[in-house]
């Protein structure tokens, strides 16, 4: 039987590939490629909002923040292990990251300069997440399907809790209300571009299309989260930065302003506002870890000698 | 800095008392303790699980994908094993 037909027939039928199956080296570097994205950008993730932990106004606030946090290095530590049954090592994925050879997704290249930044990030930044991840739950390699299955769980919890937050601080001072739409102001339009290119320049959709890793294109998952986003913003009475952003009743969509491509693509390639701290911070951590690994892996071999 | 050689651990949860382990993933640790003290962190932060299974990677075999015609083909031609094989008539009761 010819392998590569077995392949498309597998992919085409909606089955699913698993690690064992025989695939094209391609969909096996295209894979390998985005799950580690994804990975990497789940631990970078920790950063930003790692930073308001010590700051969260209420012991509620902490442990909600502290539990967020925790499961994204959990969505980053499915992923690794997705990305291991394609053969990628989990040590040599981490020395890519920190060289800059892998890349993550830009909106963590953003700071948190206010605790508003936090329900924000749940709100918007988790949303867009969602709707990248929910259509991943169905892509055709099953560890990384059954990885975004168990996600996605966990993200609604994540976007919940983010509104919530957004909606305590909107029923509270001037200041407050203040607060939250500023931090809307500056992270509407990266929460956009999260869903990458627009289709006419995203160089991998065709084929990711067709080997039904994505099932969507960049520019149809962002329709959707401006479609989601606009009712839920009114709701929060926060006015969405975007002076063309119309509902159209002919296309069944809303219409909206320009996205800055020049900032996406400058944040891409590394000049964003903490692209150099972020790899550093997680360099930092990589090494301050070394010891404990050593002395874990030490500690195991002497009992094993011991036995 | 030297590269880390914890070794890849399967893992399986029991979701609830009746229910088989299911396998959920997989991770790396330094033994088998650690292996499972993190499979609970990592696969039950929900309550998702009552009893969890590790066992290292490398102590599984598996059949592989190649051979799985000829591998499971033995059963294919035996539908007397199946109770749809056996025709009752309709008006026997309990069968």
């Amino acid at each position: 039987m010819d392998l590569e037909r077995e392949f498309e027939q597998t992919v085409a039928a909606d089955h699913r590939v698993e690690p064992r199956d025989w695939m094209p080296d391609g969909y096996r570097a295209t894979l390998v490629r985005q799950i580690a994205q994804h990975a990497h950008s789940e631990i970078i993730g920790m950063q930003p909002e790692g930073n308001w932990i010590s700051r969260a106004p209420s012991l509620r606030r902490k442990a909600i923040l502290l539990a967020k946090v925790q499961d994204e290095a959990g969505h980053g530590l499915y992923l690794y292990a997705a990305a291991e049954t394609l053969g990628a090592d989990r040590e040599e994925l981490t020395e890519k990251l920190i060289a800059g050879r892998q890349k993550y997704s830009s909106i963590f290249n953003y700071p948190t300069l206010t605790y508003a930044d936090v329900g924000v990030i749940g709100w918007l930044v988790d949303g867009a997440a969602i709707c990248n991840q929910v259509p991943l739950c169905r892509t055709s390699y099953g560890p990384y399907a059954r990885a975004m299955i168990r996600v996605c769980k966990e993200e609604s919890f994540h976007q919940r809790q983010g509104y919530e937050l957004l909606m305590t601080m909107m029923s509270g001072t001037e200041q407050q209300r203040a607060l939250v739409q500023e931090s809307v102001d500056r992270w509407w339009w990266p929460s956009l571009m999260m869903f990458g290119p627009p289709d006419a320049e995203s160089s991998n959709t065709e084929q990711s299309m067709l080997w039904r890793i994505k099932r969507h294109t960049n520019d149809e998952l962002r329709q959707r989260f401006v479609d989601m986003s606009v009712p839920q913003a009114a709701k929060l009475g926060v006015t969405l930065p975007d002076p063309h952003l119309v509902w159209n009743a002919e296309r069944g969509h809303h219409d909206f302003g320009e996205i800055d491509w020049t900032e996406f693509w400058q944040v891409v390639k590394g000049a964003g506002p903490c692209n150099a701290q972020r790899v550093e911070h997680r360099r930092k951590a990589h090494e301050d870890g070394a010891w404990v690994r050593e002395a874990a892996t030490a500690y195991a071999r002497k009992k094993e000698q011991a036995a | 800095m030297t590269r880390s050689s914890w070794p890849l651990y399967e893992v399986f949860v029991r979701g609830k008392r009746g229910l088989n382990h299911v396998h959920v993933g997989s991770l790396h640790a330094p033994d088998d303790e650690m292996a499972l003290r993190n499979a609970r962190d990592l696969y039950t932060r929900r309550n998702e699980g009552v009893s969890i299974w590790v066992v290292k990677a490398e102590a599984i075999t598996a059949s592989s994908p190649d051979e799985k015609d000829p591998f499971f083909a033995p059963s294919g031609d035996k539908v007397y094993r199946h109770p749809t094989f056996y025709a009752i008539p309709e008006d026997v009761p309990h069968l």
